[in-house]
């Protein structure tokens, strides 16, 4: 057995990274201001050590009004979130109303821990209603649910809560809010390896959403030495 | 004890007899032999009016080639076709299955299937069996709402892209596309770069090779499919002639032989059978 390996490449099936479960490695966050909530997450899809997709979007839309920031599995979130697409919609349908955000939380948790045994997803799900205003409910991998002001997850997110904390000031501006999560997301890209690319985010208000991209090279500049 | 009266009744359920004795000969290096998995370069792109897709006709089983010409582009429907890497058995019956969903999808509606659709029924039959189906997908396809790439993984995760690679060779053809991809490329311009980075994959790449196939689905009118578009790997043309010529080896006398054949033949007769009593 030994002498058959000249190198580990000589066996086409040995490519590793090309089986390996699809991960996003990633820094997610959401944050309440005074008139929404702001998303943001970075764009790198891994597969073991290989960039699968550098300009991934993990803000995926659930309704006009509710997004939500997927980390853990790349299969199983996108799964989760067409379901609970399916589950708004047809609420929606039958309220005749925009659903609340507590409701698809509610949701996303339900399948979450159901399945908690053969799934892994870390899910913030931010968004705006009529009776709550902006609101953020993050969804941890066994399945709980807990409202929060602000939020962070992915990998990147232990590098930053130090940050987060010595920050955060409840009731922003739209503009600090915006700001808050860029530097916020930066900082979680510069230090985790599984983290990178742009940063994508995402304004929810009683408007709707305004999204927007903020490139590599145009990020704000931290102490690099 | 077994007798023919008192048979001994054979235990109910699975056996698990065999599997003390696969783990010991796994662990002694006799493993269990595998299914064959494609080392494969496929890739997708869109350009100016439509995508194009490539892949590598090299099948192998671990380190043999089992196939030197294999077909990698399978056909979806008219609009769409997917290139297919992994494990060659279910790229094959995955992309047959949902060829025939979406035909059957078209005859209901009366219209041309979006290429979202594929996607979907892709990526929910590939969730739905967790990654145990091999098959990484690289779909591309023309609809009312213009050209789409979708990469699908095994696990059943979906990415929508400009350029997309996938398979062993995926590496090697990627750093093609990062270098040269443009938005808008003209059809030429498309396809030389196409079979650049299939080339890259054939080329550095042990589990791609041989030649290249490129499909082009152009918004306006079918699909071009240019099975062997490029053989990337031509034998070369012997120079010389190793044969000897006649009368290289000079004769030095002649002496004929003649063969006398002796034959034996055996007949086997067989003793009759007489009985002595009946004769007169």
């Amino acid at each position: 057995m030994a002498a058959s390996i000249i190198n580990s490449y000589s066996d086409p099936s040995s490519t590793e990274w090309m089986n390996a479960p699809h991960s996003t490695g990633t820094s997610i966050m959401a944050c309440e201001f005074n008139g929404g909530v702001v998303i943001g997450a970075d764009s790198r899809t891994t597969t073991g050590v290989y960039i699968a997709n550098r300009v991934t979007d993990k803000l995926t839309k659930i309704t006009d009004n509710i997004y939500c920031c997927r980390s853990g599995s790349a299969a199983d979130t996108q799964a989760i979130a067409d379901i609970v697409t399916y589950h708004l919609n047809f609420h929606k349908m039958e309220l005749g109303e925009e659903p609340l955000v507590q409701t698809a939380a509610s949701i996303f948790r339900e399948l979450c821990y159901n399945y908690r045994d053969s799934l892994m997803a870390g899910i913030l799900v931010a968004g705006w209603d009529k009776r709550l205003g902006g609101q953020i409910y993050s969804i941890p991998i066994g399945g709980m649910v807990s409202r929060q002001a602000v939020s962070i997850g992915g990998s990147g997110s232990s590098y930053v809560y130090g940050y987060v904390d010595a920050n955060f000031k409840p009731n922003m501006s739209k503009e600090d809010a915006v700001k808050f999560v860029t530097n916020t997301l930066t900082l979680a890209m510069l230090r985790d390896g599984s983290s990178g690319g742009v940063v994508r985010l995402g304004v929810i208000t009683e408007a709707g959403v305004e999204r927007s991209v903020i490139l590599g090279d145009q990020l704000p500049k931290f102490y690099e030495g | 004890m077994a007798t023919l009266l008192a048979p001994e009744i054979p235990c109910p359920g699975f056996s698990f007899e065999n599997c003390q004795r696969n783990a010991f000969l796994a662990q002694k290096g006799f493993p269990a032999p595998k299914a064959t998995k494609t080392g494969t370069t496929i890739v997708g792109i869109i350009y100016a009016d439509g995508v194009i897709l490539g892949a590598d006709t090299r099948a192998t089983e671990n380190t043999i080639v089992s196939d030197k010409n294999c077909e990698k582009i399978h056909y979806l429907a008219g609009n769409m076709y997917c290139c297919g890497a992994g494990t060659a058995a279910d790229t094959e019956m995955t992309t047959q299955t949902v060829a025939s969903q979406l035909e059957l999808q078209r005859l209901h509606t009366g219209r041309t299937v979006p290429v979202e659709t594929a996607a979907t029924l892709l990526k929910r039959m590939l969730f739905r069996y967790q990654g145990h189906i091999g098959a990484a997908l690289v779909l591309g396809g023309v609809d009312r709402t213009g050209p789409h790439i979708y990469c699908i993984y095994p696990h059943g995760s979906v990415d929508k892209l400009p350029y997309a690679t996938m398979g062993s060779g995926s590496l090697a053809a990627m750093a093609v596309f990062e270098s040269r991809w443009k938005p808008n490329m003209n059809e030429e311009e498309g396809k030389k770069l196409v079979r650049d980075a299939i080339a890259a994959g054939i080329f550095n790449d042990l589990g791609s090779g041989s030649n290249v196939d490129i499909c082009v689905i152009r918004n306006t009118g079918p699909a071009q499919y240019l099975r062997t578009y490029e053989e990337a790997n031509v034998k070369g043309k012997k120079q010389g002639s190793y044969r000897y010529r006649i009368g290289t080896t000079a004769v030095l006398k002649q002496r004929v032989i003649p063969l006398q054949v002796e034959s034996v033949s055996v007949h086997h007769v067989q003793a009759m059978d007489v009985d002595p009593s009946t004769s007169r």
